[in-house]
This record gives C-alpha cells, sequence and structure tokens, in this order.
C-alpha cells in the first residue's frame, strides 16, 4: 500500500452526545474495508473525519507514506475522496459533474474529457453524459457519486453507505464497481454499510462498529 | 375616451418614427440604471455571499437591516442624497447634484441592498451538502465558496432582475437628485411624471409602453433562465 492510514484514538460529540470514543485501526495494506454496524454507531462520522473534512475532539489520524507522516493539507486531502450519502450533486450536466474534481485541479481539455468518458463507462453513465445531473435516478446518482470520486484516481476512496437507498439493479452494479477496483487493486477502498451480507460478499476485511468504537 | 385612443395613437407615431427625443430619453434611462445595477452588482453580490457563508456576530441584525432597505422608500433616500450633494452639503465640493452620476449613485444604493439580500437568500438555500461534495473532491476554501455560488446562480440573477426593475421603474430619488432636466438628467419615469403634468399625454404614454415592453422584456428572460435552470443541462 501506497498511503498508509493509521486512526488512533479519535472521539467525536456532537451537542453532548458522543458519537466516536476511543476509535483507532490501522489501514495497512490494499484492499476493500467494510464498516459495518448499525445506523448511528458512529460509521459516517468515522469516515468523514478520516476523509479529513471534519476534525475529530481528540485522537490522531496519521496519513503516511513510506514510514514519512503527512501533512493534513490540501495536498493530501486531494489523494483521497468521500462519496456522500446524499451525493451533492452539481445543478450542471452529468460530465460536468464528473469533470469538477479534475477543473479544480486545473485539469481540463483533452486530459478531462477522457478521464471523464473512461469514469463514466466505468459506472455506466456514458450514454448519460449530456443529461442534467438533477434528473437522474437515485441509483444513478450514486454511480455518478463514485465516477466523480474515480476519476481524480483517489488512493484511498471512502464511501458513505452507497446502496443504502438504491434499488436492486443499481446495488448490483455498484457492487460490481467495488469487487472490479478490489481486483485492480489501484484503490484502498473504505465502504459502511448497515448491510452484513454486502459486508461479506465484498469485504477484504470487515470492521464491525458498535456505540462509536470498534468491537 | 377619446383622448387616451389619441395619446395611444400619437405614442405608436413617435414609437414608430423613432423620435429623437424619445430616444435620449429612453437611452440616458438605460444608462443610468444599468450602471447604477452594475455598481450594485458589484458590492452586493459579494456581501450577499459573505452573509450567505460566514457565520459572526451581528449577522442577524446586518440582515435584517438589509431586508429593510429593500423597502427603502426613493423619495427619502433622493432626500438624503440630496443634503448629501447640495452646495453646502459635506459632498457638495463635488458638485454632483443635478447631474446623471448622482442619479447613479441614487439607483445603487436603492438596487445594492435588493441584490445583497437576495443573493444572501438564494446562497443559504443551497442544500449545504454542494459545499461538503466539493470539499471532498478536493477543493480549496475559495472553490467551495464558488461552487455554492454556481448552485445559487438562478436566485442571485433573480435578484439582479428583480433589483433592475426597481431602478429602471423608479422616479422619487432621480427626480430629486436629477432635476430632471430636458436631454441631461431627463430619463422615462421622470419624464413621464413632467409629460403628465403639462397635460403632453402622448410622450408619456410613450414612454409608459416603452417602460412595460422593457419590463415584460426583462421578467420573460428571466423566466426562460429559471426554467432552464430547473430541468435544463447548462
Amino acid at each position: 500500500m501506497g498511503l498508509r492510514l493509521a486512526v488512533s484514538g479519535i472521539a467525536k460529540s456532537y451537542n453532548g452526545d458522543t458519537v466516536l470514543r476511543d476509535c483507532s485501526f490501522t489501514f495497512k495494506e490494499h484492499g476493500v474495508y467494510i464498516l459495518t454496524g448499525p445506523n448511528g454507531c458512529g460509521k459516517s462520522t468515522f469516515l468523514r473525519i478520516c476523509a479529513l473534512i471534519e476534525t475529530p475532539d481528540s485522537g490522531k489520524i496519521d496519513y503516511s507514506l513510506d514510514g514519512g507522516l503527512l501533512r493534513p493539507d490540501l495536498g493530501l486531502r486531494r489523494r483521497l475522496t468521500l462519496v456522500l450519502p446524499k451525493v451533492g450533486v452539481f445543478n450542471t450536466s452529468v460530465s460536468r459533474n464528473v469533470a469538477y474534481g479534475l477543473a479544480i485541479r486545473g485539469i481540463r481539455s483533452h486530459e478531462s474529457e477522457r478521464r471523464v468518458n473512461k469514469a463514466l463507462e466505468f459506472v455506466q453513465l456514458g450514454h448519460k453524459k449530456r443529461q442534467n445531473a438533477l434528473t437522474l435516478s437515485s441509483g444513478e446518482t450514486q454511480r455518478l457519486g463514485i465516477a466523480r470520486a474515480l476519476v481524480i484516481e483517489p488512493e484511498i476512496l471512502f464511501l458513505d453507505e452507497p446502496t443504502a437507498s438504491v434499488d436492486q439493479k443499481n446495488t448490483g452494479i455498484i457492487e460490481d464497481l467495488i469487487l472490479q477496483m478490489k481486483k485492480d487493486k489501484r484503490t484502498t477502498v473504505v465502504m459502511a454499510t448497515h448491510d452484513r451480507e454486502q459486508a461479506e460478499k465484498l469485504a477484504d476485511s470487515v470492521l464491525a462498529m458498535k456505540d462509536g468504537k470498534f468491537s | 375616451m377619446s383622448s387616451i385612443y389619441d395619446s395611444f395613437s400619437q405614442a405608436l407615431s413617435l414609437i414608430f418614427h423613432l423620435d429623437a427625443e424619445l430616444l435620449g430619453i429612453i437611452f440616458l434611462s438605460m444608462k443610468v440604471s444599468c450602471i447604477g445595477l452594475l455598481v450594485a452588482v458589484v458590492l452586493g453580490l459579494p456581501l450577499g455571499v459573505f452573509l450567505g457563508i460566514k457565520k459572526f456576530r451581528l449577522k442577524g441584525i446586518l440582515i435584517t437591516v438589509l431586508n429593510t432597505f429593500m423597502g427603502l422608500p426613493p423619495v427619502v433616500v433622493g432626500l438624503f442624497l440630496y443634503l448629501l450633494l447640495s452646495r453646502s452639503g459635506p459632498l457638495g465640493f463635488l458638485s454632483l447634484l443635478y447631474t446623471s452620476t448622482a442619479m447613479v449613485v441614487a439607483q445603487s444604493i436603492l438596487a445594492f441592498p435588493i441584490v445583497a439580500a437576495l443573493t444572501h437568500s438564494a446562497v443559504i438555500g443551497v442544500d449545504p451538502v454542494i459545499g461538503q461534495a466539493s470539499s471532498t473532491l478536493g477543493a480549496t476554501r475559495l472553490q467551495v465558496s464558488l461552487a455554492v455560488i454556481r448552485e445559487a446562480r438562478f436566485g442571485i440573477v433573480s435578484g439582479i432582475v428583480a433589483a433592475f426593475g426597481r431602478v429602471v421603474a423608479e422616479v422619487g430619488a432621480i427626480l430629486i437628485v436629477g432635476g430632471n432636466i430636458a436631454g441631461y438628467t431627463r430619463v422615462m419615469t421622470t419624464a413621464i411624471a413632467l409629460e403628465t403634468d403639462k397635460g403632453n399625454f402622448e410622450l408619456a404614454v410613450a414612454l409608459g409602453i416603452i417602460l412595460i415592453a422593457i419590463s415584460l422584456l426583462i421578467n420573460s428572460v428571466l423566466h426562460i433562465v429559471q426554467k432552464k435552470g430547473m430541468v435544463g443541462v447548462s
């Protein structure tokens, strides 16, 4: 594994409600890690903290490369990404949504178009690239979220319940995408789900969460 | 009844013959309102975005003040500006009273709170997940703000159009600070008021028709833009 993530003793609470307590884990190897646990056990908060879009109240998030610790700056943030459960599509075409991550990195024109098309083909949305993203179904929206994340070639991809509000057909497509990523071994996937069966099917490692910590 | 009919037919004749005086008045009206609006947008849009994105003390009070100022009576704005710009006023040395610049300033003051308050509403109406999504994709803070503004674009445009509607139809403030001087500070609304007073209805009606046509055109464009924003690809 290139990028290595060590989470140690993180705690987080919102308005006095403790969501995470003394949560530790080290992601050492490439692969698919699945967080399971009931709703409200802290999976989403854990992912948001790992993806550096939220800070823990206490504890440490250490990213390292070849033994050297990395600073949690924009450069590091751009090597990871998180697909939120609501995705957050922009009111523009599907292809422009996918190109966003490239545009903010200054990648445009042919290179961007090539990568956007490749990502859209991967999630089977190539035929909808000119459509407004707000008109997609919820399953397609999740796939768009994955394409938008993959186009920036993250070293670690965090997925927060990508199949929670998605029909069986789209769940099947998304699971196949994750299995393909598992085979390709280019991206480490850390995914939250409350579906134990799905976890067993996809994971290299299953991490069970309960009451804000790994059990 | 016949005088209304006569006024309309003569007004249409003025419009179709592109009367020079009429054209001059329309041109000045558009110039004053467009520059006034531009100033209001340059100042009001960033303020609206700032209020929508940042959290700070006294923000609530500032928003309440802006919302109140959206309904500022134009004559009151005209009065205060007159006191500031008149020869004995603190800004009298600028010699701006009874110039089109003073009219631009008056219209900027009237449009500014509308642009700022409606931009603020549009920005806070954007789903917070948009900012989070752009952040997860590696956006800087500025890029996150730009993504939120882009999502609010249709609401922001509505605010700008509403502000234009207010200034182009406004008469009280520009009459006081502009003085309605023929060929110099006479615009559509002040000309309508004056010509009506003089009983010279055909020019007043012609200007009235044009004013309503401009308003209709702007609102039609707004409608198309908003419809596109609801469903289309942009």
